[in-house]
């Protein structure tokens, strides 16, 4: 049995030690935020916060996160009563197909909590591990600039 | 105590040294007159192609360009233990580069590390290498630079120890350690590793004021970091280094019978898949030679892979493993089957310390953009530092048979705060 905290909350499963966490939040606990990708660590649709750093939950065996927060989308909000970030992403129209956006809100709500005032090129930097097929990044990077703003900062422009 | 003897023999050559450097006049050498910048159709076109490729030899472009900066501009900030140097900017701008400067200019600060005014450049400029270059190679390289797009870029300040901010201590440095001169050997290979490459700059152990021990060369040394492993007899590879593997290596930056480039070497093959094949294979010959009579070389090293043993000592780091490096890592999975090599093959599990695994667990491989190259996550923000420490000692129980690493939570703390050492 592994004790996990997930959003503040404490699950105990049965599972092996090695499972991914991914599978152990889709499947376990049915937070389905979360996408499986690549499942290889290259494509980040699997984002989730460990200790407030985003990791590839694909790659991150439970057995190394007793006495760690974690956090998902499902925890930025409802979709009533969104987090600023995700009500950023939406008020963006930040999604196309969606699979990438969870991710791409967490490695934001990440990089947005230690430091609301980020340049250009380090939310472009940040956001890189990040994979999106559609296309969609011009609005993904709209969605970060006012998410900047409804958390007390901006986005700065890069010094050339 | 001897440490602290050592540390006083240095500091009372270098005193003697600076002496001897006013003494001689060595200490303020003169400017070279600034000349109108040449035109760029004044260069022979050829010239200017053979310089490109020195230049991609030479790595100039490593150190001379900052990250997200123009070609050459300088400004990127190196680390050392003596201090952060700038590097400067050595594209033909008259005002903030090197637009001004005559070829007998460029030729002495190349030869003797002296700027066109006459200050001393400092040896993280590796002029104690570039000396033993050819008129024939620093012309071309000359050629090459003067026809490059200017850019006006002034490096920022240096932040260095004291007394270093006193650029005549360098005069004294070089009357110590500056061996100018050709090299005599008609080895391409080694022409090129000792000259323009300057390999040793990384790979050779420096002494107390930062010169390279020539004793001692190629015997391994610390560089931003990383463990540069030695090229020589001493080298910790776990099999044989052949010349046609050494050239796939610096070449692509991925060897299937060893393992990819990280850290610095990564730069490093970026710039050689851009020079000259048969300057290459001679680098290659070169070093395949120099490890001819390593360990591995000599015998066909025992790979174990010894899964049931190292997960009994290290329950914790196998768990880990299997659920965060298995997928790529173990036999059968997709990455060995596209012919990976296994953990085994690679030199960082055979070295005296963690220092370079940890690297790679905590930073992970990141092909620059738009080029194809081995691409691993980085783990740094998945595991705490008890983790990494349990990866590690797992992964050198279960690949090597080799003693345990010690104080591996230190090297952890080392990769973590990004000591350079």
């Amino acid at each position: 049995m592994i004790t996990l905290t997930v959003n503040g909350t404490t699950h105990t499963l049965d599972v092996d030690p090695e499972t991914p966490l991914l599978y152990a939040l889709r499947n376990d606990l049915a937070l389905n935020g979360a996408k499986f990708g690549c499942g290889l660590g290259q494509c980040g649709a699997c984002t989730v916060l460990i200790d407030d750093r985003p990791a590839f939950s694909c790659l991150v065996p439970i057995a190394s996160l007793v006495g760690r927060k974690i956090r998902t989308i499902e925890g930025l909000g409802t979709a009533e009563q969104p987090g600023a970030v995700p009500a950023a992403f939406e008020a963006e129209q930040a999604a196309q197909c969606g699979y990438c956006i969870a991710g791409m809100i967490m490695r934001t709500q990440a990089l947005l909590e230690r430091n609301n005032r980020p340049t250009e090129a380090e939310v472009r930097s940040q956001l890189a591990p990040n994979l999106c097929r559609c296309g969609t990044h011009m609005r993904i990077l709209r969605a970060v600039r006012r998410a900047a703003v409804a958390m007390g900062g901006g986005v700065q422009e890069s010094s050339p | 105590m001897l440490i602290r003897i050592r540390w006083l023999l240095a500091a009372v050559g270098l005193v003697l040294a600076v002496v001897a450097a006013v003494a001689t006049g060595k200490a303020w050498p003169g400017a070279i007159a600034e000349v109108p910048p040449p035109a760029p159709g004044s260069f022979d076109k050829a010239l200017v192609g053979r310089g490109e490729g020195l230049a991609h030899l030479g790595n100039c472009s490593t150190c001379h360009t900052a990250d997200g900066g123009q070609p050459l501009a300088g400004g990127k900030a190196l680390k050392t233990p003596f201090g952060t140097i700038f590097a400067t900017n050595i594209t033909p701008d008259p005002k903030t580069g090197i637009g001004r400067w005559s070829r007998e200019a460029f030729f002495r600060s190349m030869r003797e590390g002296l700027s066109r005014d006459g200050h001393h450049l400092y040896p993280a400029f590796p002029y104690d290498h570039f000396t033993h270059l050819t008129d024939s190679d620093l012309d071309a390289l000359y050629a090459f630079l003067m026809t490059r797009p200017p850019v006006v870029a002034q490096a920022p300040e240096n932040e260095l120890i004291w007394p270093l901010q006193y650029r005549a201590a360098v005069a004294a440095w070089n009357l110590l350690y500056l061996q100018q001169g050709p090299m005599g050997s008609a080895d391409r290979g080694q022409y090129l590793a000792e000259g323009l490459s300057h390999c040793g700059s990384c790979h050779t152990p420096r002494n107390k004021l930062g010169a390279e021990i020539v004793d001692r060369r190629y015997g391994g040394a610390w560089t931003q970091g990383w463990y540069a492993p030695p090229l020589n007899v001493h080298s910790p590879a776990a099999r044989p280094w052949t010349p046609e593997d050494l050239f796939v290596y610096l070449r692509s930056g991925f060897s299937a019978n060893h393992a990819a480039a990280a850290g610095p070497m990564s730069e490093v093959t970026r710039e050689l898949a851009e020079a000259p094949e048969e300057d290459v294979r001679a680098l290659a010959a070169y070093f395949a030679q120099q490890m001819s009579a390593a360990p591995a070389a000599k015998e066909a090293a025992s790979l174990p892979d010894r899964s049931g043993p190292a997960g009994q000592a290290h329950p914790e780091g196998a768990v880990l493993f299997a659920g965060a490096c298995a997928n790529c890592h173990e036999a059968g999975a997709g990455m060995m089957l596209q012919g990976r090599p296994p953990l085994s093959w690679g030199t960082p599990l055979h070295e005296e310390t963690p220092h370079n695994t940890l690297h790679v667990i905590v930073e992970g491989l990141h092909p620059a953009p738009g080029i194809a190259g081995p691409t691993m996550p980085a783990f740094g923000n998945d595991f705490t530092d008890a983790q990494l420490t349990e990866i590690a000692a797992y992964l050198r129980a279960r690949y090597t048979d080799l003693p345990p690493w010690q104080d591996i939570p230190k090297a952890v703390a080392d990769v973590r705060k990004g000591s350079i050492r």
